[in-house]
């Protein structure tokens, strides 16, 4: 007797990325933002996706929730929630998972609150709305979670309209509405890029700790590898639409492969740098990605490019260490052998 | 650099929890009450003056306004009697004028509202979805604008007939197209923000980010708007009355008062009365400027993008 190899809630992982390309109609031509990203996030697991402005992990994070628009926009692929295929369901069927499995943190608390309604009617909205509360519960449940996150006297607050609180303030509103319905995915896009650097550290352990908490599974968007570093087991690092490098978060600070990964990390102000050391900023822009160049896209910015750089786009292959992944002709590892080999044959094909 | 981010959480997390956030419970930062001001309320006042005589007309203390007082002097000045007076036909111009703001109040108020939600709820749908649906309602309201209203309410008038709920239909649908330009570019500047698709993304319907999220933040637009519209509607009715082409007579409306007393002014019929202008020129006046008044006043008051300062 046969049995389709069916997946299912206990044995699929919590999300399934496969193959992801998502790409925009423009008046100059097709815009490719994602260009076949793959990726797994398993229960209680935290996965930082890592690039630059225009790297396309907001528009990734977006194709995973299935919040981009409609129209003009092509998404093929797939993105597999718990098994079940999500990308390019119809709104209807988002909306059973929207809030109750899957959660987002936007990047911008000054905008991402509704400016005319009290804090505890959008916390309390959503209560009603997927967990059926009445009136008390939901309150009782709002000023519960205004605590956990960490506000002060939550019952003042409960009733105050956003413009009223501080920016952190407001991100940690956004966090507990997120989290009102207990999603088991939250998808945290860039969520302390706006706030100042004191602020940014308490969002982002109040995070993790109600991640690990709640076992949720966390994807958390970022430009700043020091952000990742410590709040996640595996990191993605996106350049140009493609996944450049992808470890876990150990392996990836100790065997970083990717020249690019390394001019991030080299970008990152030090605070033990002596004073008025010039800070590293990476060369160039980022490629136009209606007209990508062929070659790796970031050959042009990179300063170990080599001809076949320029010719070729490398694949991403996996390392000698399991679930390190890069896509490098020359990586980094390698490279003071490659230098000298590099040189001469530079020589030899001019 | 891992050791920068984490030594700094555990040195400042602490102390900084709760610090530049915290404020002492009570004192919220309450931004600076606005006040509507005296002058708001007075131009309240007297619209809502304005509102009550004319709803309860039948129950004040006055002649019919059609009714012929032949015992008062015809084209009587005012005074005790008639206070405002009576005009050539011996009627009372004080009954008159209040119940000519029945029509006003209801072309006016009536047509805003028909406008509002013949043009208000496409304009918040198509700003919200854009796309098509988008295109084809600009489409229509563009083709309907570039149509002078004005010949068109002429024309359906003596087409249709000049019944008070016709006008106020016809003047509601004319109206439709401005109000759908103005809630739609105001809806577009909210149906981007992050809070719509925060919504969104915690499963709202379409229909519930439209009520709850876009409409409470146009609302002051909404509101003040609508305000300026019912002004600007009465003034177009009062064109028409004065035209002969709103309420026939003998039903009194501001516009046709003012028709009438028109030719009063220059001694025609062979007689003169400044009266039968004056006063409802001045009604009319005095009602379309607290309106402005009150729609600025309001608009003011509403406007958050001074609180954020």
């Amino acid at each position: 007797m046969t049995r389709l190899p069916e997946p299912t809630v206990q044995t699929a992982p919590l999300l399934a990325v496969d193959d992801l390309r998502v790409s925009f109609a423009t008046p100059q031509g097709e815009l490719r933002a994602v260009q076949g990203v793959s990726l797994t996030l398993e229960r209680g697991k935290t996965l930082g996706i890592v690039g630059e402005s225009g790297s396309g992990k907001t528009v990734l994070s977006r194709a995973i929730m299935g919040l981009l628009p409609q129209n003009g926009v092509t998404q093929t692929g797939s993105v597999r929630y718990q098994g079940q295929e999500i990308l390019n369901a119809p709104n209807k069927e988002l909306r059973r998972l929207w809030g109750t499995q899957i959660a987002m943190v936007f990047q911008d608390p000054m905008t991402s609150l509704n400016p005319v309604q009290r804090i505890g009617h959008q916390i309390t909205e959503t209560l009603k709305l997927h967990l059926k509360l009445g009136r008390d519960e939901a309150k009782e449940t709002a000023l519960s979670l205004l605590m956990q996150v960490g506000i002060p006297s939550p019952v003042e607050r409960y009733d105050a309209y956003p413009n009223q609180l501080s920016g952190g303030m407001r991100q940690r509103v956004i966090i507990a509405i997120a989290l009102a319905c207990a999603p088991r995915l939250l998808m945290a896009d860039e969520p302390t890029t706006g706030l100042d650097v004191t602020v940014q550290a308490q969002i982002l352990d109040l995070l993790s700790t109600l991640q690990r908490d709640r076992e949720m599974g966390m994807v958390l968007v970022t430009h700043d590898l020091g952000v990742v570093a410590t709040r996640t087991d595996e990191i993605i690092v996106m350049y140009a639409g493609n996944v450049v490098e992808r470890a876990p978060t150990s392996v990836l600070f100790s065997q970083m492969s990717m020249p690019y990964t390394e001019a991030l990390l080299r970008s990152i102000p030090r605070i033990g740098n002596p004073s008025h050391t010039r800070l590293q900023a990476i060369e160039g822009r980022p490629p136009n990605l209606i007209s990508p160049p062929t070659g790796c896209p970031f050959a042009p910015r990179c300063p170990y490019a080599q001809d076949k750089c320029h010719r070729e786009k490398p694949p991403l292959v996996e390392g000698a260490v399991p679930g390190h992944s890069y896509a490098c002709w020359f990586p980094l590892s390698t490279q003071s052998a490659v230098a000298a080999a590099g040189a001469g044959a530079g020589g030899e094909s001019a | 650099m891992t050791d920068m981010i984490s030594t700094k959480n555990e040195a400042y997390a602490p102390a900084l929890l709760d610090g530049p956030t915290q404020l002492i419970p009570g004192e919220l930062a309450e931004p600076t009450k606005k006040k509507l001001g005296l002058y708001f309320w007075i131009c309240a006042g007297w619209i809502l003056l304005i509102i009550l005589l004319a709803v309860f007309a039948n129950l004040l203390p006055l002649p019919k306004p059609d009714f012929q007082n032949y015992a008062a002097p015809q084209n009587g000045a005012p005074g005790w009697g008639h206070i405002l007076g009576t005009d050539d036909l011996n009627r009372d111009i004080l009954s008159r004028l209040i119940f000519g703001a029945r029509v006003s109040l209801i072309v006016g108020f009536g047509g805003a509202l028909i406008g509002m939600i013949l043009g208000g709820i496409p304009a918040m749908y198509s700003a919200y979805r854009r796309g098509r649906v988008d295109t084809t309602l600009n489409t229509i309201s563009y083709a309907v604008l570039a149509f002078p209203a004005l010949v068109a309410l002429i024309a359906i008038g003596e087409f249709w007939g000049h019944q008070l709920w016709k006008i106020t239909l016809v003047i509601g649908v004319f109206s439709a197209p401005l109000i759908y330009r103005v809630v739609r570019a105001s809806t577009l500047s909210y149906a981007a923000r992050d809070f719509v698709m925060a919504a969104k993304a915690l499963g709202a319907s379409d229909r519930r980010i439209l009520g709850r999220e876009l409409l409470p933040n146009i609302m002051p637009t909404i509101i003040s708007f609508g305000l300026i519209a019912v002004a600007t509607i009465i003034v177009l009715e009062g064109t028409l009355a004065f035209l002969g082409l709103s309420v026939p007579p003998p039903t009194p409306s501001w516009g046709n008062m003012l028709n009438e007393g028109a030719a009063l002014l220059s001694g025609g019929k062979g007689q003169t009365n400044p009266w039968l202008v004056i006063f409802p020129a001045a009604a009319m006046f005095s009602l379309l400027f607290t309106l402005n008044v009150v729609a600025d006043k309001l608009r003011a008051y509403f406007d958050v993008t001074e609180v954020k300062l």
